[in-house]
């Protein structure tokens, strides 16, 4: 039997690396854009500011590159040593988009990222500043691949399952790529990522307005970072509008946990808080509808037929058509060569029941649910803050270009207030899709408790708490850091 | 045609290809390693640093596509490997992680811990990576205790199939000398290919003694090293797969396989020349700097020749030492003819991806790098 506690355990260490990692990472996507574009007015303008301007945030850049860096890659030798089973069994398909990632985007970031910092006099102006927005691309194809392997796991697409290799296998790469749900979440996330890059430069540069000093950088900084964080919020408001509608079609479970939603139907309800709902809300959001049908936790455990007539096995059928499935692979490979007609047999009932193979690993229909209060809540977080962000930037770019932004001091405190605000929202939003996805390595396919390595659990303990120790410091060292280069403010610049 | 047996060589090859373009850019951990031995003055150890700051992340990026490769062309291995031999992928990868961070820390105000412990993990990461990563590569010759079964998976209870077979996970590779001299060979090499590559990239006469030096002990180490192994690995048995595709022991394989596949013996043989004249050059002429770009190629392909030699040839790549057919070779391990396919398509990208890092490589490298010039500019 598969410890409970090695699965837990295990996912606590991925969840941990992931969720360290996403602190870097959208800053990384941010700040590229924010900084690039300095570099670019810089190069047209000619003027000095815009480099001096650029160079600043290029430094806050680097020390925050390197530990995102540090963090991605344990992520990704973590699906090998930790997901040793999931490595297998969809290895075939999960392992291109990783491969490619690394040839497409990490040697560009790699390569332009060393000349973004030490070629200032190495190269011309203008390969410089290609190479600055080459870094900032690099990291926005990155994005494009990993999430393109993150949302099969959410929505597995252009497969097909092979018994004799065990394991399923890739059959239309193109379908992985233009996966929809790869789609919206590679906007979802990048656009994200530049609403942190953006409130960080707006956070930073209101600090130094309270202190008057760099008035002019501030403003600058502003002016720039707000126009990127702006774009990018209502990007991903767009994409999280899509996104939803995704949701609600390949995950339903996890949709209807991030709702805390029971009994489903037509016109269900939205939930702002815990009592307070608006109908026909969530109906709207998941289907574009107000009448859209959206099953609730109860309705996907029963059962249930959608008002056109499609009806919806329980969990307890799928759990049982998954077992079927299971004991049909055991008998193909049993039979294979010593009798193909009773092999070609459980053939066809594995193929009957394939949709069903993963539930063969879930022993109670309680498994199926996620934890309804972390996603419910980690919803909320998400998507008040990112409102109160877009509020936030607008009202500073607005007082920004009326002139009286550096005496409204309850609103520059609270830009600087709104800094770990963005991390939080991204944290949460990172809490929904991954948390809401559980039992599931692989939406339907793969249950984490089939997908785990066969380690001991107190291997998987002693990394987990190392992990936790290095990163943190890492965390501690870094932000002590940008504290000192914040202090201490850009340099050439006239106070 | 390209057939599916085509493409798993092919895959292979980009494999070996990596893991010799992996171990030249290894230099940066060489170099690393030198930072006390051979910097003994503060700018000369910041020279060092920021000679290989510069290319640290092509090291890191190389190791990550070798790992992503291996995963999208042999997911069988990534499993197996990964999963199994936990504490030493684990410990590589700490080592790769205080290394990430520690160029931009280490002269950084507010770093906490100082100048002196970024500079000793760098030094860690240099000895220790090559070391391990060295020591992981042997057990291609040597076999690791795994168990693989792919039935598993129809064990509700316990569907995992592939399993370690002691507790040590990967550690007990140690136990074995050969693995070791392994190891130990590929860290001397790094360092000598650091010491090669800061002769040329670093204008300081008292360094580049100092870097001389460390670079004929080291080369000493490697040389000694590097005779041990090869004794070893032309005499010993070896992995290899019957044409009923069992796997069975073979005496002298490896030599065999050299013996019997003469591209990969020209390789090897034209790799160790230029490796080794790189650094003679480097050693009998003091005005001689170039000797990294002799030793580089050299060791790119040296490399390549010791994967297709464990590769190729009808050989299991990763033997089973616990259970004889559950040795992964190209074939039972690889990824379908389909996801081979597409992937060898994107490779097609990969010359242009080496011509961009040469350009810009070059580009950067024009003029040697000079305590003036760190005075002056940005840097680590």
């Amino acid at each position: 039997m598969v410890d409970t506690a090695l699965v837990d355990w295990s996912r606590l260490q991925f969840a941990l690396t992931a969720g360290y990692h996403w602190i870097f990472v959208p800053l990384t996507l941010g700040l590229a854009v924010i900084m690039a574009t300095m570099e670019t007015i810089y190069v047209i303008r000619g003027d000095d500011f815009w480099k001096q301007t650029a160079k600043f945030w290029m430094k806050l850049f680097g020390i925050n590159f390197a530990v995102g860096i540090a963090t991605g890659i344990i992520l990704e030798f973590e699906f090998g040593t930790n997901w040793s089973n999931y490595s297998w069994f969809v290895g075939d398909i999960f392992g291109a988009p990783l491969a490619i990632e690394g040839i497409f985007a990490f040697f560009m970031e790699a390569t332009f990222f060393a000349v973004m910092f030490f070629g200032w006099d190495k190269v011309s102006r203008r390969t410089h500043l290609l190479c600055t927005w080459l870094t900032g691309i690099g990291a926005a194809i990155s994005a494009v691949w990993i999430l393109v392997a993150n949302s099969w796991m959410q929505h597995p697409v252009g497969m097909a399952f092979n018994p004799d290799t065990v394991r399923h296998e890739m059959v239309d790469f193109w379908a992985l790529v233009l996966n929809p749900v790869a789609v919206s979440k590679f906007f979802h996330s990048v656009f994200s990522g530049w609403m942190t890059g953006a409130i960080f430069a707006i956070g930073i540069s209101c600090w130094y307005l309270i202190k008057q000093r760099h008035v002019r950088f501030a403003l600058a900084s502003i002016r720039v970072a707000a126009i990127v964080g702006i774009s990018g919020t209502l990007a991903v408001m767009l994409s999280g509008d899509s996104s939803g509608v995704h949701i609600a079609k390949y995950q339903p479970m996890k949709l209807a946990a991030a709702e805390g939603l029971k009994e489903g139907g037509t016109r269900a309800p939205f939930s702002i808080v815990p009592g307070v709902e608006v109908p026909g809300v969530l109906s709207f959001l998941a289907t574009h509808d107000i009448n859209g049908y959206v099953p609730g936790i109860n309705n996907l455990l029963n059962g249930y037929t959608t008002p056109d007539g499609i009806n919806y096995p329980s969990a307890e059928e799928k759990i049982a058509r998954g077992k079927m499935a299971i004991e049909a692979l055991r008998e193909y490979r049993a039979q294979r060569e010593s009798n193909p007609t009773e092999a070609a047999k459980a053939r066809a009932l594995l193929d009957e029941h394939i949709d069903y193979f993963g539930y063969g690993y879930i022993e109670s229909r309680d498994e199926l649910v996620p934890s309804v209060t972390l996603v419910y809540w980690a919803f909320r977080i998400m998507v008040g803050l990112g409102g109160f962000l877009l509020v936030l930037m607008i009202a500073v770019l607005w007082a920004e270009r009326k002139q009286c932004l550096s005496k409204a001091k309850w609103l520059l405190w609270t830009a600087v207030c709104a800094i770990p605000l963005v991390y939080l929202a991204g944290q949460a939003g990172w809490i929904v899709a991954e948390a809401g996805r559980q039992p599931w390595t692989i939406e339907g396919l793969l249950p984490v408790n089939a997908a785990v390595s066969s380690v001991s659990v107190a291997a998987v303990q002693t990394t987990f708490f190392l992990f936790v120790a290095i990163f943190t410091l890492f965390l501690a060292i870094e932000i002590r850091i940008l504290i000192k280069a914040i202090k201490k403010g850009p340099e050439g610049i006239n106070n | 045609m390209i057939s599916y047996d085509f493409l798993q060589h092919y895959w292979w090859f980009l494999i070996a290809l990596l893991g010799g373009l992996l171990v030249f850019l290894l230099f940066v951990q060489g170099g690393n390693a030198l930072i006390f031995l051979a910097g003994k003055e503060e700018s000369e150890r910041q020279l060092i640093v920021n000679s290989t700051g510069r290319k640290w992340e092509l090291t890191f990026t190389t190791l990550v596509t070798f790992g992503g490769a291996f995963f999208a062309s042999f997911p069988l291995f990534y499993s197996t490997s990964f999963g199994g031999a936990y504490w030493v992928w684990i410990l590589i990868l700490i080592t790769f992680v205080f290394q990430a961070v520690s160029y931009e820390f280490q002269s950084k105000a507010g770093n906490l811990l100082g100048k002196t412990p970024f500079r000793v993990f760098l030094t860690i990461n240099g000895c220790l990576a090559p070391l391990l990563i060295g020591t992981a590569v042997g057990t291609f010759f040597t076999g690791s205790p795994f168990v693989v079964n792919k039935n598993a998976v129809s064990d509700i209870a316990s569907p995992i199939i592939s399993r370690w077979a002691t507790p040590w996970h990967g550690l007990e590779a140690v136990a074995n000398p050969f693995n070791v001299e392994f190891g130990l060979m590929v860290m001397t090499l790094a360092i000598c290919l650091g010491a090669l590559y800061m002769i040329n990239n670093i204008a300081n006469d008292k360094l580049a003694t100092q870097l001389r030096r460390s670079l004929l002990i080291s080369f000493i180490a490697f040389a000694l090293m590097l005779a041990l192994v090869l004794m070893q690995l032309f005499t010993m048995e070896g992995f290899a797969v019957a044409a009923d595709g069992t796997i069975v022991m073979e005496p002298y394989k490896y030599l065999h396989n050299l013996l019997q596949m003469p591209i990969v013996l020209v390789l090897f043989v034209v790799g160790a020349l230029l490796l080794v004249s790189g650094v003679v050059l480097t050693l009998t002429k003091p005005s001689f700097k170039r000797g990294i770009w002799l030793t580089a190629p050299g060791t790119v392909m040296a490399v390549m020749a010791l994967f297709m030699l464990v590769g190729y040839n009808a050989t299991a790549y990763y033997p089973s030492s616990s259970d004889l057919q559950s040795s992964l070779t190209l074939s039972n391990s690889c990824s379908s003819e389909f996801t081979l396919k597409t992937m060898a398509v994107v490779s097609l990208i990969i010359p242009f991806v080496v011509a961009y890092i040469t350009y810009f490589w070059r580009q950067m490298d024009k003029k040697s790098l000079t305590t003036e010039e760190l005075e002056s500019t940005d840097k680590y």
